[in-house]
């Protein structure tokens, strides 16, 4: 099964790992993520203007090139998934600024001529955007996930961070319930995982206050860390390059801080679960974590 | 005949004469074919308004009215009864709507707004001139009323009637009268107990030789219309003979099962056999088959062993009861928003995270603790307790927009009841702004902070998470700007009131009308407060929207009184405005029997043609709409009639 996929920069660039490894894991459950043949950068921050439409063109245009390939799309930075998401219901339910996104969209084709049919139709909203993890729920299925499992994780205390874009906001991201969701623990106890429940799992990072005000964000990280440490986790997974690097690399500056401050590795989630189907550790790339996780994996016999 | 019209164009202050030029109106009309008097007034309504209507009547011999001012809902009755007053037939009295249709939809275009007054008049006078005089239509009436939910606005309102003469059966879901008072511990803002004024009353109702009382049942189906109801009653299976059970209480004693109790909010078990609480009334248990061993196993059979009068019957059915009233009450109280819907709260999986209710079951004598604050989770006694006010509450994006009305003033009581046993304990309270609309409730809350100490942070709490033991309050204090982090032994949540869980269900087989929110609506929110739009329904207590107890008896006593005012009259008089039919044209071919949703249209095998009941017609207009041969009519809303008023619309 084929299913197109909008990596977004930040996994063309920064989180290559991320990337390399949820590719693994897609063909290990016999899914392949079909990168979109042209993509741009999807504006990473959802406008808070309402009566522009220039601000979700770039989500949108993505959103149009992905409808030529299939019916869904399927992303993995929360950022990413966080925009296309928002500006596709704002292109379903908002008439007005669905016809002028289209004009817009028809004016680039124009400008180029190898995209001459790229929208041969409007873009009205067809495309279904999914998460992977929603990839992993609602089409490959939990179940056929279990029955693709080649390493048994039991034992392994792992605490599921959602963040902020994922899940917010709830009417529109229509993801999860942002204040207790539960979808990456069903996924862990599909891997046969200790889910760890911390409750600051949808609490924020820090964001992108880590450019502007770096004691803010490192705080934020911080009490996200410690409170998973408390609970004994083993190690954290997340979903989103940012994340994980206020709360992997900054660690560094917390060690400098706190004195006596216990470091703790944070992964993706599907390097986990390359780890759980049996994909070879290379594929899965943990060179560029700070904390590095093969310590407490390999305490466990996972690598 | 002649037609002598009468045409009154009310101002109704600025309402309508701030937009619509009301002396136009009245010099065009006077011009309009038929009308022989048109003049305005400032309060038509009022009592020269309705002198001008009788004087003009006599002095012009009118033949009809249109009196061209607000909604007929609102003041039809009246003019009707000022038309009577002067000998005119009060069904040649008719109002032309110019305020809600016109004049408060159309600000800001006065030449528009006059135009299109003197159209929605012209339809009217059309429509007089057609009308017949007739006369209200007299049904037999059972003087006897019914009254569903017997929480403390049922029971205040069953009493109410019964003590003015008039039978009434009173229905209650639940094992044991009370509804949610039964659960109070004390009540602002006297601290009187709640028990100690509930259960006197209880013990009324079921002794009160005029109030057949049946609980543990439920409404199983209603037809009929005001005056003559006929109700089926789902007697539900409690597995106790009630005629013998003499209420030991031995069964309850000896029964090896347990679950979590309703009464005490999951806060204590009671048994698979049980009263809910010990002051219950009936004092007569149920028998609760989910949880019994004997029905999920065949084993056991204890309390029928034990029982002294062979009252346990394992083969009881559910029964069914018909009844027969003249009217209804509604009075089905609230629950609390679900807290599974509060996730930043925990969703109800923080154990030291309680409702209200469960704070009061905490709080009173007879619960749980035996009056003692104790926290869930350990049975410590708390010393920081945090409370929470709005959750659920005036959330327009993510719960219920509106204002509960009863949690500033119960979250008050509960800080200062707290309080008075913990003297060295810190109560909080966050809140949005402290509303204490009552008499003496400011005073009370003045208390609450200055004498008691308990202290109040304006803001909200965006957080609750369980640490070390404690919960961990993440709020912010929007007076000083500073964030607020508590760490406390207890927190308790003001959730929202809601409709109780079976009101819209009800309300559809009833067929009244609910707000948004599954709040039963009254027929006018000012005037009409304790009536349905429904004739016959009645409405009473927290089901109508949050209230507190002083308000839901005056609201119970009032509707008991609407009841007895109707009872007052020894026939029902109905409208007259229902449909009729020419029984030389009728084909009989009963397709109005079809739709019509009042089961009003009887078939006569004899002549074969269908006829109307009037007693029951309710004037809907469905039948004459599907009648293929358009024999059938609505008195005052022919065919004719209808037409002579879409033509002077559409004149130009
Ligand atoms: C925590 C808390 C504390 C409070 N403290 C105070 C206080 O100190 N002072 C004060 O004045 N007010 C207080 N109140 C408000 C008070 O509880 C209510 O005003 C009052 O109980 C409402 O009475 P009711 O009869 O309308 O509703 P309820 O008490 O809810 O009674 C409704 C009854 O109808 C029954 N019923 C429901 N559906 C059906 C059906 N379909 N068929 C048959 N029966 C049905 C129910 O079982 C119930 O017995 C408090 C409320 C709360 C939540
Ligand atoms: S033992 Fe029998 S008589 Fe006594 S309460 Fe139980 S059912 Fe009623
Ligand atoms: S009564 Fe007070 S706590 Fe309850 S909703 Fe209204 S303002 Fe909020």
């Amino acid at each position: 099964m084929k299913i197109p996929y909008y990596p977004g920069c930040t996994l063309h660039e920064r989180a290559l790992d991320f990337d390399m490894a949820s590719r693994e894991c897609a063909n290990a459950l016999g899914v392949e993520l079909e990168e979109l043949p042209v993509w741009t950068c999807c504006g990473a921050v959802f406008p808070l203007t309402t009566d522009s439409v220039m601000d979700i063109l770039a989500g949108v245009r993505n959103l149009a090139y992905a409808s030529r390939m299939g019916d869904k799309v399927v992303t993995l930075c929360s950022f990413c998934y966080n925009v296309l998401k928002r500006s596709n219901k704002v292109i379903r339910e908002d008439e007005e600024k669905r016809e002028k996104a289209n004009l817009f969209l028809k004016a680039d084709t124009d400008e180029r001529a190898e995209m001459e049919s790229y929208l041969e139709q409007d873009y009205v909203g067809q495309v279904e955007v999914l998460h992977y993890i929603e990839m992993l729920r609602d089409v490959v299925g939990f179940d056929k996930v279990a029955k693709s499992l080649k390493t048994s994780l039991k034992g392994l205390r792992v605490a599921p961070y959602y963040g902020c874009m994922l899940l917010r906001p709830k009417k529109e991201m229509e993801f999860d319930d942002p204040e207790r969701p539960t979808i990456f623990e069903d996924f862990l106890e599909t891997l046969g995982c200790d889910v760890v429940d911390f409750p600051m799992k949808a609490e924020c990072c820090g964001g992108f206050q880590i450019v502007r005000d770096e004691e803010t964000a490192i705080a934020c990280s911080q009490t996200v860390l410690s409170s998973a440490i408390k609970r004994d986790a083993d190690l954290i997974i997340t979903t989103c390059p940012l994340c994980l690097y206020n709360l992997d690399r900054k660690q560094k500056e917390m060690a400098k801080r706190v004195k006596g401050f216990t470091k703790i590795p944070v992964i993706y989630f599907t390097q986990l679960l390359g780890i759980a189907l049996g994909i070879d550790e290379e594929h899965l790339d943990f060179s560029d974590n700070y904390v590095d996780p093969r310590p407490v994996l390999a305490g466990k016999k996972l690598v | 005949m002649e037609h002598r019209i009468g045409v009154f164009v009310c101002h109704c202050g600025t309402n309508i004469a701030g937009v619509v030029d009301v002396k136009r109106v009245a010099e065009e009309l006077a011009k309009y074919p038929g009308v022989a008097y048109s003049t305005d007034y400032l309060y038509m309504c009022s009592d020269p308004g309705q002198n001008l209507v009788k004087d003009a009547i006599k002095e012009h011999g009118l033949t009809g009215v249109v009196v061209s001012a607000c909604s007929p809902t609102l003041h039809e009755a009246t003019f009707r009864r000022a038309g009577a007053a002067a000998d005119l037939n009060q069904y040649r009295v008719e109002m032309a709507n110019i305020r809600e249709h016109c004049s408060w939809v159309h600000r800001g275009d006065k030449e528009m707004a006059t135009e299109k007054a003197i159209k929605i008049i012209k339809t009217m006078i059309e429509k007089v001139k057609q009308n017949e005089a007739l006369e209200p239509i007299s049904v037999p009436m059972t003087h006897r009323a019914m009254v569903v939910g017997a929480g403390i606005a049922g029971i205040q309102a069953a009493l109410d009637i019964a003590n003015a003469g008039h039978d009434v059966v009173l229905v209650e879901k639940e094992p044991s009268v009370g509804g949610h008072m039964a659960q109070l511990s004390e009540t602002f803002p006297t601290l009187d107990c709640s028990q100690c004024i509930l259960t006197p009353k209880m013990v009324e109702v079921s002794q009160h030789p005029r109030i057949k009382l049946l609980t543990y049942c439920e409404i199983d189906d209603v037809s009929g219309y005001v005056g003559n109801f006929k109700v089926r009653i789902k007697k539900k299976a409690a597995y106790v003979n009630r005629d013998v059970c003499n209420g030991c209480g031995l069964c309850i004693e000896k029964c090896p099962a347990k679950t979590a109790s309703e009464f005490d909010e999951g806060l204590s078990e009671r048994k698979a056999i049980y009263t809910p609480f010990a002051q219950a009334v009936p004092n007569q248990p149920v028998l609760d088959r989910d949880h019994c061993i004997y029905f999920e196993s065949g084993k056991c059979g204890v309390c029928q062993k034990v029982c002294p009068v062979d009252a346990i019957d394992y083969e009881q059915k559910d029964e069914f009861l018909d009844e027969e009233v003249g009217a209804i009450i509604v009075a089905t109280g609230f629950d609390l928003y679900p807290i599974v819907n509060i996730g930043e709260y925990g969703g109800g999986d923080i154990k030291d995270v309680v409702t209200s209710l469960q704070f009061e079951r905490l709080l009173s004598a007879s619960g749980p603790t035996g009056g003692v604050v104790r926290r869930p989770s350990d049975g410590e006694i708390p010393k920081e307790v945090v409370f929470l006010t709005c959750v659920g509450s005036r959330d327009p994006e993510g719960h219920m927009p509106y204002c509960s009305k009863v949690c500033c003033m119960y979250l008050t009581k509960h800080a200062m009841l707290y309080k008075h046993n913990e003297h060295d304990g810190q109560a909080y309270v966050f809140y949005m702004d402290v509303r204490t609309p009552g008499k003496d409730y400011e005073e009370f809350y003045q208390r609450a902070a200055e004498e008691d100490d308990v202290l109040y942070i304006r803001g909200k709490v965006s957080k609750l998470f369980e640490e070390d033991g404690k919960v961990m309050v993440w709020g912010v204090d929007t007076l000083t700007g500073q964030k607020v982090e508590i760490a406390a032994d207890m927190v308790v949540l003001g959730l929202a009131m809601v409709p109780s869980a079976t009101a819209t269900e009800l309300a559809k087989m009833l067929k009244i009308q609910m707000n948004q929110w599954g709040f039963y609506s009254e027929a006018h929110p000012k005037l009409r407060p304790v009536e349905s739009l429904a004739p016959g329904f009645y409405l009473a207590g927290a089901a109508q929207g949050p209230k507190d107890i002083p308000e839901v008896v005056a609201q119970a006593s009032a509707a008991a009184s609407k009841v007895c005012a109707l009872f007052a009259e020894k026939e029902y008089h109905r409208e007259p405005i229902v449909a009729w039919i020419d029984e030389d044209e009728c084909a009989g071919c009963r397709i109005c029997i079809s739709v019509c949703p009042y089961d009003a249209i009887e078939f006569d095998d004899e002549k074969e043609v269908a006829r109307v009941q009037e007693a029951i017609c309710e004037g809907c207009g469905a039948r004459i709409a599907a009648c293929p041969s358009a024999t059938a009519q609505q008195r005052n809303l022919t065919d004719d009639q209808l037409y002579m008023m879409v033509s002077a619309a559409l004149e130009d």
